[in-house]
């Protein structure tokens, strides 16, 4: 039997909002998937060592505190340096059209805005992860 | 059943055995069964019979006197409007000093300091943990000296400030009132609120540092700290707000909220305070969410259901002991990033409920809160929005207009009843703080907040813009954004203040909290002298974590 997809959702930063996580971490294991959820408060270096001693297909980070611009594309960089790029990085929260595109050369692959149904990050994780 | 009641009774009966029963034959009603946004359900009709056992003089009562579900004050807002005040703050201290004079010239009656989360989570603006989210959220305030530049030209005198902190509460509320001190204020002239409530941040929000009891501890010494020097001032409100952004219903919520509060009023109780001395002094804050009729009978059960738990449980005989005071913030998870200008309307009917259902103070969210923080334009549009309810609707002529309203009587009927089995499930537990290290609370929100996403996106929910009624291609609003600078700024000019300020001062005053922290003496005192001295908030707490540890999250979803 095929392994479930590995979810991280990780909340990276000192943001405190975590409904949306919470629903998606749980949206994810009804779907199938197997899902860790790390709690809030993590440095991108904590993040990035739970992902690859958890050996998950994918790293969801939710930020809405605004501090993306800095937190996302660090957790991406220390993924290079382990050589862990084959782990796909999503994100979601309050962030600003503007902010997507220096996001994703950063190595986001996609970004979740609010009113997205849990349903569409679900589909692309299955159609993106590379197992 | 009185004899009208049965005639009533047998009326209602053949109206829907009759004329209803012909109608939905012929037309279906839109729906199965209506529910609340909070999932109770709502009847097609409501008439006498579902108030019959309500007792005027009992249950509602007059605005002004026990049990005060008709409003706290006499006259309500016949006498004096609530209070607008919108909750602001961003970037350095200078930034957000000119938004507050902004705000008060245009007819802002009080301040509210949003902070950023370094500062709520007792952290300088140069700790490596603070990078990137300096001045994001809220204003940063490492010192008193950042303080001073914040109140710059506002008489401290002259308005109340609630300030929206908890952890580090003390802290800033001693930079508060020595600040005041230099304007050469008193501080038994000092009106304002602080939020210190570490319950719901264990739930809901996140910002806690230390362990439940020693945050207890701290929340107590500022109860007694102020009672005897600062009297005017609210010690805590104690918040439903996030739980229910969180994504609880409005049960929970009122339910959730009045256990922290009893919680806090036993650990005071316990402290050896007298009830009388400090309940006063305790306000509240609760959402204002989309369903108006459920909103307002959550706002009046809340009242009442306050008032009857201090009277009987804990023999509170001072009026203003048993008085909910409480400020509303509308629900900042209603907001669409969809079709943003479409949140003024939502906001609208939030903030008409905060209204109705008797609020002091008020926060109107803006539009463009789920894209970023406001920019100046929705800011002021959200608080338009309370003056035109103020000002033009008319809806405070009169007190309480929706009593005796044969739904609202019945909901917030059924909402305090709901309550109370909810408080007693926390009681049979150990109380909120058991309640919560159980993890209780936590699963209850998010029992609440799955059911709400799944039922939006199965469509039972209609939420517009979002699941109908969308528009393809949508002209994006321009938005506020926080200069990357300020983030150096700030810590350049903390670094200044470590070089400039008397360093063997700061040390001894920051060793003499550590003294006192070990005691069981109160922590007021030693955290207004380190304050005096420029210890910086990060410095203080460290000095707490160092003595009182850290909280550890159980993670549960």
């Amino acid at each position: 039997m095929e392994r479930p997809i590995r979810v991280l959702i990780a909340k990276p930063g000192l943001d405190g909002h975590d409904r949306g996580a919470k629903v998606l971490a749980r949206a994810m294991r009804d779907a199938g998937m197997e899902v860790v959820y790390t709690g809030l408060r993590q440095t991108p270096q904590q993040i990035v060592e739970a992902a690859i001693q958890e050996d998950v297909d994918v790293i969801g980070l939710s930020c809405l505190s605004g501090a993306h611009n800095h937190l996302f594309p660090e957790v991406t960089r220390l993924l290079k340096e382990q050589n862990a790029t084959d782990i796909l990085v999503i994100g979601g929260g309050i962030i600003p059209e503007e902010d997507i595109p220096s996001l994703k050369a950063a190595g986001i692959s996609e970004i979740f805005t609010p009113g997205t149904p849990t349903s569409v990050a679900i589909d692309y994780i299955k159609e993106h992860v590379t197992k | 059943m009185t004899a009208d009641l049965k005639q009533l009774h047998a009326a209602r009966d053949a109206w829907e055995t009759g004329p209803v029963a012909k109608a939905t034959a012929r037309f279906p009603e839109r729906k199965k069964e209506f529910v609340t946004l909070s999932g109770a359900p709502v009847k097609r009709l409501y008439t006498p019979l579902d108030i019959a056992d309500l007792d005027y003089e009992n249950d509602l009562g007059f605005p002004g006197e026990y049990p005060f579900t008709r409003g706290i004050q006499p006259t309500m807002y016949r006498g004096r409007l609530w209070t607008m005040r919108q909750y602001a703050g961003f970037g350095t201290a200078e930034e957000s000093n000119k938004r507050y004079r902004y705000l008060l010239e245009q007819g802002q009656t009080g301040l509210s300091v949003a902070f950023d989360l370094p500062t709520q989570i007792g952290y300088d603006s140069d700790h490596p943990l603070a990078r990137g989210e300096v001045g994001k959220v809220g204003v940063a305030i490492d010192s008193l000296a950042d303080m001073e530049t914040l109140f710059a030209n506002i008489p401290l005198d002259k308005v109340s400030t609630s300030m929206t902190i908890n952890a580090p509460a003390a802290v800033l509320l001693a930079m508060y009132i020595v600040l005041a001190e230099k304007q050469g204020v008193p501080s038994d002239k000092l009106a304002g609120t602080i939020q210190n409530d570490i319950l719901k941040e264990y739930v809901a929000r996140g910002t806690y540092i230390f362990p439940p009891k020693p945050s207890m501890r701290l929340i107590t010494d500022i109860f007694a700290y102020c009672s005897a020097h600062v009297p005017k001032w609210n010690t805590i409100s104690i918040s439903g707000y996030h739980i229910r952004e969180a994504g609880c219903t409005a049960v929970q919520e009122v339910a959730f909220t009045l256990a922290d509060g009893i919680a806090y009023v036993e650990a005071a109780v316990k402290a050896g305070l007298d009830v009388d001395d400090f309940a006063p002094r305790l306000s509240f804050f609760f959402n204002a969410q989309m369903d108006l009729l459920e909103e307002v009978a959550k706002f009046r059960a809340a009242r009442r259901l306050w008032a009857r738990i201090m009277k009987d449980r804990f023999g509170a005989k001072n009026p203003r002991s048993l008085m909910l005071r409480f400020h509303t913030q509308t629900a900042g998870c209603a907001l669409t990033a969809q079709q943003p200008d479409n949140n003024i309307i939502r906001v609208t009917l939030q903030a008409l409920a905060a209204a109705l259902g008797g609020t002091q103070s008020l926060h109107t969210n803006s539009r463009d809160e789920a894209l970023s923080l406001p920019t100046q334009e929705s800011v002021t549009i959200a608080l338009r929005t309370q003056q035109i309810i103020a000002y033009e609707s008319g809806v405070t002529s009169t007190i309480d207009p929706l009593a005796g309203s044969y739904v609202v009587e019945s909901m917030t009927n059924q909402i305090e009843e709901a309550a109370v089995n909810y408080i007693k499930k926390i009681d049979e537990l150990g109380g909120a703080v058991a309640a919560i290290e159980q993890g209780f609370i936590q699963r209850e929100i998010q029992e609440s907040a799955y059911a709400y996403q799944k039922a939006v996106e199965s469509n039972y929910r209609i939420v517009v813009g979002v699941n109908k009624f969308q528009v393809e291609d949508e002209k994006l609003p321009e938005l506020l954004k926080v200069k990357p600078e300020v983030e150096e700024r700030q810590t350049a000019k903390l670094g200044e203040l470590r070089q400039k300020r008397d360093n063997t001062k700061t040390q001894a005053a920051l060793q003499q909290l550590r003294e006192t922290a070990q005691t069981d003496a109160n922590l007021m005192p030693a955290i207004i002298e380190a304050v005096r001295t420029y210890a910086t908030l990060g410095e203080i707490c460290d000095v707490l974590r160092q003595v009182f540890g850290e909280y550890e999250p159980s993670v549960i979803f």
